[in-house]
């Protein structure tokens, strides 16, 4: 067959080193050009997002990212969701519970003994379920607007901050879906604790 | 608005199924088109540099021969960097080198398209490894599943016995396909807000005044291939899940629909080459109708939650959201989950491990099944030869010689489909079973109960089906766990890889036989249904039983 006789045009030897050439072109190409040419671009035309969205609290001193959660030990704070790695962003991941785990139910069960200490005046049936379980990056810098409204007694509490205003932030803070449609509604913890704090300070 | 949000998803992907597909099959039908005047010139260069003299056809051994030592001198120069990361430049964080067994681990893993990882980007991998070792392989992996499935349809639909030459078809895969479509997603996502810099870590003082380091570095570059070429292996631990990675609900969408329109097409551009494009659609709506039986469960279970923490009486009505964040919620991450396993991309948005146990079966069961949708390649390569099988087992209930595409399927052809289903299964259960005889695997188990069984047969499912996902609990940077995974990834890329383009090879060089009065039509709405039945039949009855030792027994027993 003519066709067949085409085909041993290339040799196992050409075979090699064709596909060694290939393989530095493309390491060249894919691993070190590639990567270079969107780090330029990227912090050409979009700076602050590339740099990881770090944001500054009213005296210009960086205090995070706004995409990054953050641990705040202190109750008169609004507080994100249970990070088993506490929010250390030099790493990320969570502790994997299966649902059927008992370290799960455990863990579930001491969050819900906390509340009632911490929130008397809410009853557990109020809490959304994202403010007790674990996020899956153990970094995740929202919580449901639910979530953020409830923790509004205590704060007021704490802060001698009216209700009232406390709903007003929550709400100012709010994040729609995105286009309208995709995701959910958020509150990024970071940014209502900054204006939190403006607000208290005046 | 859940539901809305998932079928606009849907919606979009179906629209871009006939323009994307008809564009791949002008980019590998090498004949002239408008696009030769953009890429021609660039890749006439490419083919000089690389040496490329001739572009004849290659057979079916010759093509399997060039992809294979090209994976292998690609594997051999990774290792050596993996190893000797630590010196090399670009490391601003200081990363060590990787030690031998899960520097094999990772090699395997990137050049198989699975993407399985044993190591943690923020820890493990400098920003020089990143880029020139697991970016790197993330296209050329791609390119290399996609060539053959390209390579398949030519055999299956073309006479002459040549399936095109693997060269030319991985250097157009890359000009054509996925550098330009990398590069405009990379800065997509770095508008909303993926970072791509090569600063260190950053390190700065909360609000509440403590120190937090946040890792950082190239990622866009990263996560837009990661995508694209249906690779799965995070910059960060955490994948997709990370805010880094994946910031919003549209960056999500953006991730989903990057994963799933290329496999997606692929059917509609197999279609192109038959010269019948009714096939490629019933081949389409096959995966479609088990994509969506899929995608029901997941979202259904994910949404009525965890019983045992619902009934301690907390407001459970988002549903299961321990292992999610808020921004995805239920259904975002319900259709990440559905996708990531059908591609076989094995990115995660949420943890797997934590998935409700119908949500996890229904992620096993589509990696178990490795046909709807299916990454570069498999997917389609393997619903075609399960539609081989469907035609065999008709063929054989009517007592006719079956033929697809209007060649004959005979014994030799059978033979190769058997060894490839399997061998699936085989190197699926059999580590399974095996990691259950020693301690080297039991240790490794983090969850009691059946759910430590579902964790090593997700481990074992996702290699052999070069997924890449894992219920992440287990702890499996061990030399065991490392070399086992190695292997099954290996077996499960390159035997069905090379088998299929046997079977290719060989239906290529048959005569056509005429259709008559008798000719079972594979393009029918009937045979959409015996392609479904084949594959819900073969799968049923090899996984069902190892099922129900894991996902199902811990869903009856919560």
């Amino acid at each position: 067959m003519k066709t067949t006789a085409k085909f041993e045009e290339v040799s196992h030897g050409s075979i090699w080193l064709i596909a060694l050439r290939s393989s530095l072109l493309f390491i060249v190409i894919c691993g070190i050009a590639y990567p270079l040419a969107s780090t330029g671009l990227a912090q050409l035309i979009f700076p602050y997002q590339a740099n990881g969205s770090m944001v500054k609290d009213s005296t210009g001193r960086t205090v995070g990212s706004e995409l990054i959660g953050q641990s705040y030990t202190d109750p008169s704070f609004f507080q994100g969701r249970i990070s088993s790695i506490n929010y250390d962003a030099a790493g990320s991941g969570s502790n994997n519970y299966a649902p059927s785990n008992p370290e799960l139910l455990k863990r579930v069960k001491e969050s819900i003994t906390q509340w009632e200490k911490e929130n008397p005046e809410v009853p557990v049936s109020e809490v959304p379920i994202d403010l007790i379980t674990n996020s899956g990056s153990g970094l995740d810098p929202h919580i449901t607007p639910a979530a953020a409204e409830v923790q509004i007694p205590r704060i007021s509490a704490l802060r001698h901050i009216q209700e009232d205003q406390l709903k007003q932030l929550v709400e100012q803070n709010t994040e729609g879906r995105d286009l309208g449609v995709f995701g959910e509604k958020r509150v990024n913890v970071l940014k209502l604790n900054l204006a939190l704090e403006e607000l208290s300070s005046k | 608005m859940d539901i809305l949000q998932i079928c606009i998803v849907i919606a979009v992907l179906i629209l871009l199924v006939k323009p994307v597909g008809s564009y791949i099959y002008h980019v590998f039908s090498n004949e002239a088109n408008r696009t030769d005047k953009i890429f021609g010139p660039v890749e006439k260069l490419l083919y000089k540099i690389i040496g490329l003299k001739n572009r004849s056809s290659m057979s079916w051994k010759k093509y399997a021969l060039s992809m294979i030592v090209t994976n292998i001198i690609l594997v051999a120069v990774s290792y050596v960097i993996l190893r000797l990361m630590g010196g090399l430049p670009v490391n601003p964080n200081q990363t060590g080198s990787m030690e031998p067994s899960l520097s094999f681990n990772t090699v395997i893993s990137f050049m198989t398209n699975t993407n399985l990882q044993h190591y943690s980007g923020e820890s493990g991998m400098s920003y020089f490894g990143q880029m020139i070792v697991i970016t790197m392989m993330m296209f050329t992996s791609a390119a290399s599943g996609l060539t053959v499935a390209i390579a398949f349809i030519r055999g299956i639909t073309r006479g002459g016995g040549g399936l095109g030459n693997f060269f030319e078809d991985f250097v157009k895969a890359h000009t054509r396909l996925y550098l330009p479509l990398a590069f405009i997603v990379t800065l997509v996502l770095v508008g909303l807000q993926v970072p791509q810099t090569l600063e260190p870590t950053v390190t700065v003082n909360t609000l509440s005044g403590a120190v937090q380091h946040i890792a950082i570095g190239p990622v866009a570059s990263l996560e837009s291939i990661k995508h694209l070429g249906t690779n799965g292996g995070g910059f960060f631990g955490a994948n997709s899940s990370h805010p880094f990675e994946n910031p919003r609900p549209l960056t999500n969408v953006i991730e989903i629909l990057s994963m799933w329109t290329i496999s997606a097409s692929l059917p509609y551009t197999f279609g192109r080459f038959a010269k019948n494009r009714k096939q490629g659609w019933i081949i389409f709506s096959a995966m479609m109708v088990l994509f969506a039986a899929f995608l029901c469960l997941t979202y259904f279970s994910e949404k009525s939650g965890n019983p045992l923490i619902n009934q301690l009486g907390i407001g459970s009505s988002q549903g299961s959201m321990e292992g999610k964040e808020v921004r995805f919620g239920v259904a975002q991450s319900a259709l990440f989950t559905t996708v990531t396993t059908a591609a076989t991309t094995g990115s995660v948005n949420n943890m797997h491990d934590t998935l409700t146990p119908l949500g996890g079966l229904a992620a096993l069961s589509e990696m178990m099944l490795n046909v709807v949708f299916g990454g570069k390649g498999v997917g389609l390569v393997n619903m075609l030869m399960y539609a081989i099988l469907g035609v065999f087992i008709c063929g054989l209930m009517v007592g006719r010689t079956p033929e697809f595409l209007g060649r004959k399927i005979e014994s030799r052809e059978m033979k190769l489909i058997a060894i490839t289903i399997l061998i699936h299964p085989l190197i699926i259960l059999a580590p399974t079973a095996i990691s259950f005889m020693t301690h080297l695997g039991t240790d490794a188990l983090s969850n009691p109960g059946y759910h430590g069984l579902s964790q090593s047969l997700y481990e074992y499912t996702s290699s052999a089906a070069n997924n890449g996902s894992g219920f992440e609990g287990l702890g499996d940077n061990t030399v065991f766990w490392n070399v086992s995974t190695g292997l099954v990834m290996l077996l499960g890329r390159y035997v069905s890889m090379i088998a299929l383009l046997g079977v290719a090879g060989s239906l290529s060089r048959k005569r056509t036989v005429p259709e008559t009065i008798g000719t079972f039509h594979t393009d029918t709405k009937l045979f959409a249904g015996i392609l479904v039945g084949t594959v819900l039949l073969i799968g049923a009855l090899t996984f069902l039983p190892v099922l129900v030792l894991g996902p199902i027994a811990e869903f009856l027993t919560m």
